[in-house]
């Protein structure tokens, strides 16, 4: 009954929220199992001692499962940021217009990169992308390497059109021979999204699938009919991997499985360090030539801080003076991983039932951690999808009774807090807003030897 | 079983998280322009007119100090209008003293920088527990009242910071009252679709704030507000602090230096050959004009 009231509630008013990070609780479920979760609402109840019927603390138990996500995220600290440079090679062979994906797969492809290309640069910044394709036994080169999502994705939609044969080894070539240029602390990737079922090769491809694994080029291949000896046996030997898609949903899923970083090796890549400009937006209503298109724009772009050059555009190179560009909040995105702070300690059960002990409200957000009865009324009802935490909490998850809430503390300005601040903190904001309240104690961005 | 308020939650109805800088050294060098008291006044205007323009319109004032930061207000634990003020004149005396205490003996050159990242930090604590309030609850947005110069030491947890409330969709408003602008502001502004304003003439204070920011979000969209002036979107580097808009970037894990290293840090990584790297953006640059 209040889940159906809140439920309708909530539709009504966040209407512009879809965007969210977290709306995707509910994607999983069908509406039909959605229905049948809601029935079952006495799962949520438990009797207490004396016989009467009161909801689950699943708090505490969202909080400890919780707290097991942090301790594996940290102990499995993958380097992220590393800097990619790979090609996507899509096979446009007459295999490519076949009508087993709908519309065909050519066009089902071609949705998908987009998709991928969009969150490849999400998740690695300084990373460039090319795109090749293959088309009546030869391969060509659509887009250079580089960072701007935009224009591959124009490149890309432009040349649908699909015809005569596949040749891997042709396009393995042309690729080996534009990775070879890019700067040895790049990791050189290949993604092949391959629809034939045979290769028409000029030559040997075993010597040219010897010549990536020599250069390090590391080849992942995604099949869309049927697995072929020949993809299995370069993803093997080049390190890559290979998968045949199933349907759309799965070849979604196979294509994104490329945007996160591949664990750091250390063979793959020499770390370096790369000269970098930070370049500074123009104000809104100035009229400049851009060094890029080489036209009078009015409004917005960045300007290059070593030649002072206009740019449309970020991350990209300058025109003029050849410096790398940036935009300093794409790289600030992942320092969160560098500078993780430090998971808040439970407090004992003999500490925070004696309210002496306990300030009364939680540093972050100031909800009372002495008694959680007289906040039911307020907290027990479902919450906004705005809400931080990944893992949403369900209706009943309130401790209705008149004891001290659960709460932690930091162990580095040993303030306290509620769970829900704990994990938003943790999951979310990434600060102590204990430690960055206090001038003495400041650990963020400190340089850690 | 519908509580009666919620049918009043429309989409007007706002909580404004009020940050005020209340760094003494600040307020010092700019007392002949814009006393602490005279500021104080003209925020005190506002804020009853915001709790005015709507009665379920909700105000949180925090403190962002030298060397704290603690909440002074909270409009929805207070009665009368009169209380209210006085509530808050003692909360906020009560902290500037505590801050004041806290503080070491050590000399500071110039106004020194407040704890910016502490208060956003807190504000964006505070709204979370807004949003787990339920599904009907007032339209958050954080307005900072800020004079100290930017933190360097501060840049990843601001930036940590806007992250987060770009992600909950709340936007970051910013009135700069000090001489310069505020890097971290136009940046917090800028990605989170805030306003970021710095008034020319501080004795018209409240004027601006009632016509820039006493506005909610649903109505924003009908006012022609301030433009940015352009956005300072330089970083700080990892070793020194120093806000530089060009640097040298580790390859594995993007830490930024301002000079070139043999070892990164923050992730260990041993570099190669500093030449390459020189050699190779030239490289690159060449190929670059055939792309089109
Ligand atoms: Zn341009
Ligand atoms: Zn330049
Ligand atoms: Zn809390
Ligand atoms: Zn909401
Ligand atoms: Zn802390
Ligand atoms: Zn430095
Ligand atoms: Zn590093």
């Amino acid at each position: 009954m209040f889940d159906k009231e809140t439920k309708d509630g909530k539709k009504q008013f966040n209407r512009g929220d879809e965007e969210d990070d977290d709306g995707e609780d509910d994607k999983g479920l069908d509406a039909w199992e959605r229905a049948y979760a809601d029935e079952r609402s006495w799962e949520s109840l438990q009797e207490d001692e004396s016989g009467l019927l009161r909801p689950i603390d699943n708090k505490t138990l969202y909080h400890a499962q919780y707290r097991r996500r942090l301790r594996t995220a940290s102990a499995a600290r993958i380097q992220k940021g590393l800097i990619r440079f790979l090609y996507i090679v899509i096979d446009l062979s007459r295999a490519a217009g076949e009508l087993d994906y709908k519309p065909s797969r050519m066009v089902v492809v071609a949705r998908q990169v987009e998709a991928f290309i969009r969150e490849f640069f999400d998740q690695n910044p300084l990373s460039q992308v090319g795109l090749v394709t293959l088309k009546n036994g030869v391969a060509n080169c659509l887009t250079d390497l580089g960072g701007s999502p935009e224009s591959h994705i124009k490149a890309l939609m432009g040349k649908l059109e699909s015809s005569g044969d596949a040749s891997l080894q042709n396009g393995l070539d042309l690729v080996h021979s534009l990775l070879n240029q890019i700067p040895t602390y790049g990791h050189r990737e290949v993604l092949i999204l391959y629809s034939a079922l045979s290769t028409c090769d000029p030559g040997d491809i075993t010597e040219t699938i010897q010549k990536c694994k020599t250069s390090k080029i590391r080849c992942s291949v995604i099949g869309l009919s049927a697995e072929l000896y020949i993809c299995k046996y370069l993803c093997q030997e080049t390190g890559g991997s290979y998968h045949v898609a199933v349907d759309e949903p799965h070849l979604k899923e196979l294509v994104l499985e490329h945007a996160p970083p591949p664990p750091a090796i250390a063979e793959f890549a020499i770390a370096n360090l790369i000269k970098m400009g930070f370049p500074q937006r123009a104000a809104e209503g100035v009229i400049s030539i851009c060094s890029c298109h080489k036209e009078a724009k009015v409004g917005g772009g960045y300007t290059c801080p070593r030649c002072k050059a206009r740019i449309c555009e970020l991350p990209t190179e300058c025109q003029i003076c050849g410096l790398t560009l940036v935009s300093s909040p794409h790289l600030a995105r992942s320092y969160h991983h560098l500078f993780p702070i430090t998971p808040f300690d439970d407090v004992p059960a003999s500490v925070s039932n004696d309210p002496r002990n306990l300030p009364k409200t939680c540093f972050g957000c100031q909800q009372s951690l002495l008694n959680p009865a007289s906040q039911a009324k307020l907290t027990a009802r479902p919450k906004c999808s705005k809400i931080q935490n990944v893992h949403s909490w369900p209706v009943s998850c309130y401790t209705i009774g008149n004891m001290p809430g659960p709460c932690v503390c930091c162990p580095k300005c040993k303030q306290y807090f509620c769970l829900d601040c704990d994990i938003y903190i943790h999951e979310s904001l990434h600060n102590c807003p204990g430690c960055e309240s206090f001038r003495h104690s400041r650990p963020v961005g400190a340089v850690e030897g | 079983m519908t509580p009666v308020s919620s049918k009043l939650y429309t989409d007007d109805v706002s909580l404004l998280m009020v940050l005020i800088d209340t760094n003494p050294f600040f307020w010092n060098s700019v007392k002949s322009t814009l006393a602490f008291s005279t500021f104080l006044s003209n925020v005190l205007a506002f804020l009853n007119s915001i709790l005015l323009l709507n009665q379920l319109n909700q105000v949180v004032v925090i403190a962002t100090g030298y060397n704290s930061c603690d909440y002074i207000f909270d409009s929805s634990d207070s009665q009368s209008q009169t209380q209210r003020v006085e509530q808050m004149l003692q909360k906020l005396e009560e902290f500037v003293d505590k801050d004041e205490s806290l503080g070491r003996e050590d000399s500071v050159d110039g106004p020194g920088f407040s704890l910016l990242s502490g208060s956003l930090s807190m504000a964006l604590c505070y709204i979370q527990r807004v949003f787990r309030s339920g599904p009907l609850h007032p339209q958050p947005r954080i307005l900072c009242l800020h004079g100290s110069p930017d933190g360097p030491g501060q840049y990843v947890a601001v930036m940590n910071s806007i992250f987060s409330a770009q992600r909950s969709m709340v936007p970051i408003d910013s009135c700069v009252l000090g001489a310069q602008h505020s890097a971290f502001l136009q940046q917090a502004s800028y990605i989170t679709g805030g306003v970021y304003l710095k008034p020319q003439l501080l004795d018209g204070l409240f004027q601006y704030l009632a016509t820039v920011f006493a506005t909610d979000l649903h109505s924003r969209a009908f006012l022609q507000l301030p433009k940015p002036a352009g956005v300072d979107f330089r970083a700080s580097c990892f070793c020194h602090k120093n806000t530089i808009d060009m640097g040298y970037i580790c390859s594995v894990c993007l830490s930024i230096f301002c000079k070139h290293q043999k070892k990164c840090s923050t992730c260990g990584s041993v570099f190669g050959q500093a030449q390459t790297q020189d050699s190779s953006t030239p490289d690159r640059k060449r190929k670059t004009p055939l792309d089109a």
